[in-house]
């Protein structure tokens, strides 16, 4: 947890610092969002577990994504979108008690497609340190060389940091989104399908990587690969038709699902 | 018969479509070799050298086949630079501004009410800014800073603006538009606020479109001869300042070429000035060109 959310947090949350000490990052209640009339996520109790990684799972239009991006407040810039409910982060209420903008910086978030910036690799990953006002150079060159270290990548791309990222592999690309996300220090990271645009040695690089950043980071990712969220996933949420229909350690969500809808999917009924 | 029908059909369309580009091709270069031969008449028939044209500051050309005069056009071509400048310098902010509004601010009212205006604004006939200008702007610039007369650099320049406005204005916000939203989210994701989004991340990413819509402005601003004829005072002096009349290019031509004698020295300086008018053109599209053809190696 960063100073600056401290800052965003009102005095009178006894109960929130029980949460911090819980191992509890996200905790979602009866979260309902609309798009207009549409009702795109109905009634979502979740919780997710801090240090861990966290599948969310389900066929295409289902609202994974959609619930992804109320995690960080993105949906924020989709007009008419419009959410009930409440998400508590360490205990803070996001949508009530914080700034987008804090909060942003505290969920980092990886897209499905690589986006770097059309800048330099090094700008690229410095671009979240200089939106919080870091103009020096020797903290700069430190915190990019930290980052790409963190996402695996620094022994590839230290010495063409002043090139363009836009000439990297889509694999090399998305770790490079990776670290320039790390390069904020979140301490959660978001993951919205961020290995479905790549290859299967890129894929597997991503995953293995990913293992390494829940020592220090919350994970919670989105997939629509099966194989992935139980090779790489703790715990695994199952969503059908805007509902969470179950969530579960893996193991137990695939091998032993409680709910039929959650038998077909993992049974490849329907998907 | 079946087999003529079929290839009438598939051949007279195609035969024509090809005549009609053939022909664009070939006129295109006719007006290039004619404007060579008639606008190197002045260095070739009289002698002049381009460095007398290009910076020589007395513009006396004689208005016969004998010669003899001077051909500096220094005075019409630094009249023609300083005012499409002048004219950059006002129109680009208010354009990208504008530009940044009606796509990322609020372009509800963007689509609504400013794109419609600003697509008026460009089919207005120049001769109608030119007037208005005189009409309006003139008399105020003449008031404001106590002139003789109002007609000055500084008043085609602003004529100049609004003329290029919209060019500028649409064309940057098409870049604007086209800019993919995944870089925008990307930043968003980072914590960026709209403004930061915007200036750091929106405006590199359509910097290449926004710099064609620029020179596009440019090369209209340059190329402009009713309007700024109306308001620049036509003073055959070397521009000053801003608030003093001037000379133009375009201007030049239009009201000098009827009286010309055809085959003159002063005819042929004219058309000196026609075909620097036309190599600068050519160089704003190969600008165009070259930039669009980084952005594509970019991408």
């Amino acid at each position: 947890m960063t100073t600056s959310t401290l800052a965003y947090r009102s005095a009178q949350t006894a109960s929130s610092d029980i949460a911090i000490q819980s191992n509890i990052t996200f905790n979602c209640r009866d979260v309902n969002l609309f798009y207009g009339k549409f009702q795109a996520l109905k009634h979502i109790n979740l919780r997710m577990e801090r240090k861990k990684i966290t599948a969310l799972i389900g066929p295409s239009g289902c609202g994974k994504s959609t619930f992804l991006r109320t995690l960080n407040r993105m949906n924020d810039l989709v007009r008419g979108c419009h959410i009930e409910g409440s998400i508590n982060l360490n205990g803070v209420d996001i949508y009530k008690e914080m700034d987008p903008l804090v909060l942003r910086r505290n969920v980092g978030m990886v897209f499905q497609q690589p986006n770097p910036f059309p800048k330099s690799i090094y700008d690229n990953v410095a671009y979240g340190p200089r939106l919080k006002g870091i103009t020096q150079k020797k903290v700069l060159d430190e915190i990019v060389e930290k980052s790409l270290r963190q996402a695996a990548i620094w022994d590839e791309l230290k010495d063409r940091l002043k090139k363009s990222a836009l000439g990297l592999s889509g694999g090399q690309q998305q770790r490079l989104c990776i670290a320039r996300a790390l390069a904020v220090e979140p301490s959660v990271l978001l993951m919205d399908e961020a290995t479905s645009a790549l290859d299967p040695i890129s894929t597997a690089r991503i995953e293995e990587l990913v293992n390494t950043l829940k020592n220090k980071y919350t994970v919670i990712m989105v997939t629509h690969n099966m194989q992935q969220a139980q090779r790489i996933a703790d715990n695994t949420a199952f969503f059908y038709m805007g509902e969470m229909v179950e969530c579960a350690d893996t193991h137990t969500l695939f091998n032993n699902p409680e709910k039929k809808q959650t038998i077909r999917y993992v049974s490849g009924d329907f998907g | 018969m079946s087999r003529n029908i079929k290839w009438r059909r598939e051949f007279t369309g195609r035969g024509l479509v090809s005549l009609c580009g053939m022909a664009i091709v070939i006129l295109t270069l006719a007006i290039s070799v004619f404007l060579l031969v008639r606008g190197s008449e002045t260095f070739v028939t009289f002698g002049h050298s381009l460095s007398e044209f290009l910076f020589g500051m007395t513009w006396k050309p004689a208005d016969d086949m004998a010669g003899g005069g001077k051909v500096g056009a220094a005075l019409f071509i630094a009249g023609s630079i300083i005012t499409s400048m002048v004219a950059l310098l006002i129109a680009v902010p208010f354009s990208v501004a504008t530009a940044i509004f009606i796509t990322k601010i609020s372009p509800e009212l963007g689509r609504k009410v400013i794109r419609p205006a600003v697509e008026i604004f460009a089919g207005i006939p120049s001769v109608v800014y030119g007037w208005v200008g005189l009409v309006v702007l003139v008399p105020w610039i003449q008031e404001l800073f106590h002139l003789p007369q109002g007609q000055s650099i500084l008043a085609a320049s602003v004529v100049l603006s609004v003329m290029i406005y919209p060019t500028i204005t649409s064309i940057s916000a098409d870049a604007i538009e086209s800019v993919n939203p995944k870089f925008l989210e990307g930043a968003y994701g980072l914590g960026a606020t709209r403004w930061q989004v915007i200036y750091s991340v929106l405006i590199p990413a359509a910097k290449r479109g926004i710099l064609t819509a620029i020179i596009l402005g440019l090369s209209r601003a340059f190329g402009e001869a009713l309007a700024v004829a109306m308001v620049i005072g036509k003073m055959k002096a070397f521009p000053t300042s801003l608030l003093a009349p001037a000379h133009c290019l375009t201007a030049a031509i239009a009201s000098d070429m009827g009286g010309a004698m055809d085959g003159g020295e002063l005819n042929a300086a004219l058309w000196s000035m026609a075909l620097f008018l036309f190599i600068m053109s050519f160089l704003f599209i190969v600008a165009i060109r070259l930039i669009g053809r980084k952005g594509q190696a970019n991408a």
